[in-house]
């Protein structure tokens, strides 16, 4: 090492170590920092999921989709080409004329085709079974599109302000229902939609860890009938149907 | 380069007198030119810096009373890998509130009239990146708001 970096290096040490005798800019930076503690994240033990109740959900009642949009920062008025990470979906047995309403996201599969088929490894699966997009990888390329059997996923055509500073979203990038994903990692224990449906007093959707035997969740899909969306597909999708 | 030798390799006669008589009387002539150009050149260096074709980065100071997460000069030299290796645990291992989070930045660094970040050329992020000509596209999905903007934008 030369006389002069030695010096440059000695005085750095210095200057770090010592502002004033007893204080050290680290301790200043920690103790003034307010995130102290970052969260767990996500954990392989969990397997988030939804149960919807299609015989509590109303024709026409859309208060789970305007919930997602006004959580995500999505387009209040849909256009055509708007993102829709939720949707409702009328169906009609033509024989019987039974019809039933069911609200339709990503499914958030253990097998998920999106991933199979990106490109470049942006559609992922966390270890807590949510299926993301990482934006920062996403070329845009709509594969998973084409991939997802329940038209789960929406792609960005025009740029985009006032994001929430939660939900980051932005042209050129596909994008789906992220299970609130910014709300679990919080520590949250529901998502917008089912927070609204149950506000409103439908209690169709039941949010919690398909894994945890104790939760809601798990204690009714064992008491009751529930159906996979495609179940031939042996997608073993996170959100289960009753009543269709 | 090398200045060019005569055939001979050695200089020719007479040369090193003659050189040392030239030496003098060129530096009587340089001499006051280099001074004023050092002097003009002392006149003129405020006001170039202040209004240049390449705005000067103009840094709003962050908000009073907060401290950042490591010394300035290594925010500057490091902060994109701060961002950039933290986004990937947050993204996909769902680590959220971290040391260096763009979230973060934005809440100490927005500006005091826009509430953002990138909201004018003067603002926090937007003022160095336009001298440095780098082009990021974090503000194309992230917003450059702080939280109590968002909420305010949100209320009106």
């Amino acid at each position: 090492m030369s006389r002069r970096g030695f010096l440059g290096v000695a005085a750095a040490g210095l200057a770090g170590v010592m502002l004033a005798p007893g204080i050290r800019l680290i301790e200043i930076a920690q103790a003034a920092s307010p995130a102290a503690t970052p969260t767990a994240g996500a954990s392989p033990k969990v397997r988030w999921g939804m149960l919807i109740d299609t015989t509590k959900c109303a024709s026409g009642c859309t208060d789970c989709v305007t919930a997602c949009n006004t959580e995500n920062g999505l387009d209040p008025k849909p256009s055509p080409t708007s993102s829709q990470w939720i949707r409702k979906v009328e169906i009609k047995e033509i024989r019987t004329g039974r019809a039933s309403s069911v609200p339709v996201m990503c499914q958030h599969c253990a097998e998920p085709p999106c991933v199979d088929v990106c490109p470049t490894g942006a559609s992922f699966k966390r270890a807590d079974g949510i299926v993301l997009v990482d934006r920062h990888t996403c070329i845009g390329c709509r594969y998973c599109m084409m991939a997802c059997p329940y038209k789960a996923r929406s792609f960005v055509h025009e740029e985009l302000s006032d994001q929430k500073p939660d939900v980051p979203r932005g042209k050129g990038c596909v994008e789906s229902c992220t299970l609130c994903v910014h709300r679990i990692d919080k520590g949250d224990k529901t998502t917008a939609c089912a927070e609204a449906c149950t506000k409103a007093g439908h209690g169709a959707i039941v949010f919690g860890d398909l894994n945890d035997p104790a939760s809601e969740i798990s204690q009714r899909v064992r008491e009751i009938q529930t159906t996979q969306l495609r179940a031939d597909l042996k997608l073993d999708t996170g959100v289960r149907y009753h009543g269709i | 380069m090398a200045p060019p030798r005569s055939a001979f390799g050695a200089s020719p006669p007479g040369g090193r007198p003659q050189r040392t008589g030239r030496a003098g009387s060129a530096a009587s002539a340089w001499l006051p030119r280099v001074l004023l150009g050092l002097v003009l050149a002392g006149c003129l260096q405020p006001v170039v810096a202040g209004e240049g074709r390449t705005p000067r980065p103009v840094v709003e100071s962050a908000t009073a009373g907060t401290q950042c997460v490591a010394p300035p000069d290594v925010m500057r030299r490091e902060h994109m890998n701060f961002l950039k290796h933290q986004r990937d645990d947050t993204v996909h291992g769902g680590i959220r509130g971290a040391k260096f989070s763009l979230k973060g930045c934005i809440e100490c660094h927005a500006g005091q009239q826009t509430g953002s970040v990138n909201g004018a050329p003067t603002n926090f992020c937007v003022s160095c990146h336009s001298y440095a000509a780098v082009k990021i596209d974090c503000f194309g999905c992230h917003t450059g708001k702080s939280g109590a903007a968002v909420a305010q934008g949100g209320a009106k």
